[in-house]
């Protein structure tokens, strides 16, 4: 593989170094399909510029245009875009924002295994990209919120109507958001972790 | 307009445990090695395609590791706190010199394979191998399987809404 010389390795700038004291970090992430905003909203809340871990994988089985039983094997590669907040000198939050495809979750250990929960961010004029990703969290047991990025050409529906077409159960939080703002997706987030709360008080969280 | 609509899913049934720990680099696509026991037992992979063809294969990783070679078990995640015991020993690799820079201070698993350009699984390959030489720390993470409690989740909303 190819390594750059220790000199030339770019690290974090100095105000972006965490503390001595920060003990443990935790995760969410910010799933959803092709062009609908995870990078921006990773990017509106950030306190560092998000960064990229890449995963290096072999062609086998990528798509039905795969060359299927050819003893040849291209490597590829898949990029998962990701920020950090931090919440006290002791704890950091990092959010991900991944590609809605689930095939491409594995790569990554324990990405939403170990999650406190995740965003489906959707957009209304492709609603049906995010019905698997949604099947496959609810598989899992992973709790999540759905965050509608509202686009200006998008067609807007009463939130009780998405509900029944999503089928989530009434205490899912339907939330509408603009990601290009830092409060709107500080307030999903915010969703999000209230969420996570009520099913902890319930006794719900797993 | 009416929207599409979807049917909700339920959880699927446990997870086998994963195979024996071992080091493996460019895994055959046929060995088992943990990756059987992801989705469901039905799931679209587990049949061939209408038209006979086999079932395609999920991708793979270049690099796998699912424990150490004397059998103990690193458990790596994207957000693992990585940090240096020490300043670079005499004749250290260039990665491991490379890491003990960057982990002066704590430093993700996520952002040092960030910024040093290694795929996930590569470094998490190389940061086992510094666990085991005792050149760096690791600080594990809290995730939802280890039950976060009510006070951490508090903590979390408090820390956002400072932002």
């Amino acid at each position: 593989m190819d390594f750059k010389s220790s000199d030339t390795i770019p690290g974090p700038r100095t105000e972006d170094q965490l503390p001595h004291t920060a003990q443990a970090a935790v995760k969410i992430v910010i799933v959803g399909g092709f062009g609908v905003g995870k990078t921006t909203m990773v990017g509106s809340v950030s306190e560092i510029k998000p960064l990229t871990t890449e995963e290096t994988m072999t062609q086998a089985g990528i798509g039905i245009d795969d060359d299927y039983g050819s003893e040849s094997k291209t490597a590829t590669t898949v990029a998962m875009d990701f920020g950090r907040i931090s919440i006290t000198d002791k704890l950091v939050l990092y959010l991900f924002g991944t590609p809605g495809q689930e095939r491409f979750w594995f790569l990554w250990n324990g990405l939403f295994e170990g999650a406190l929960g995740a965003v489906v961010l959707v957009d209304t004029r492709r609603l049906e990209v995010s019905f698997d990703v949604m099947g496959r969290l609810e598989e899992r047991g992973v709790p999540f919120v759905v965050a509608v990025n509202s686009f200006p050409d998008a067609p807007r529906y009463p939130v009780e109507e998405l509900r029944a077409a999503l089928d989530l159960t009434p205490e899912i939080p339907i939330i509408e958001c603009d990601v290009r703002r830092r409060a709107s997706s500080k307030d999903v987030l915010l969703t999000l972790m209230r969420f996570l709360h009520s099913l902890a008080l319930s006794g719900a969280l797993t | 307009m009416t929207p599409p609509r979807r049917q909700r899913r339920g959880p699927t049934p446990p997870t086998p445990p994963p195979s024996p720990p071992e080091l493996r680099p460019f895994p055959h696509a046929d060995a088992a090695d943990g990756r059987s026991s992801r989705g469901a037992p039905d799931g679209p992979q587990a049949h061939g395609t209408p038209d006979g063809q086999p079932p395609p294969r999920n991708p793979e990783r270049l690099y796998a590791v699912t424990g150490t070679a004397d059998g103990g078990r690193a458990e790596l995640d994207l957000v693992t706190l990585i940090v240096a015991c020490r300043t670079p020993p005499p004749g250290a690799s260039p990665e491991h010199t490379a890491v003990l820079g960057l982990c002066t201070a704590p430093l993700s698993l996520a952002e040092l394979s960030a910024y040093l350009t290694l795929p996930f699984s590569a470094m998490t390959v190389l940061i086992t191998e510094m666990i085991t030489a005792e050149l760096v720390q690791a600080r594990a993470p809290v995730t939802r399987r280890t039950a976060p409690d009510r006070s951490l989740l508090e903590a979390v909303m408090h820390g956002l809404q400072k932002l």
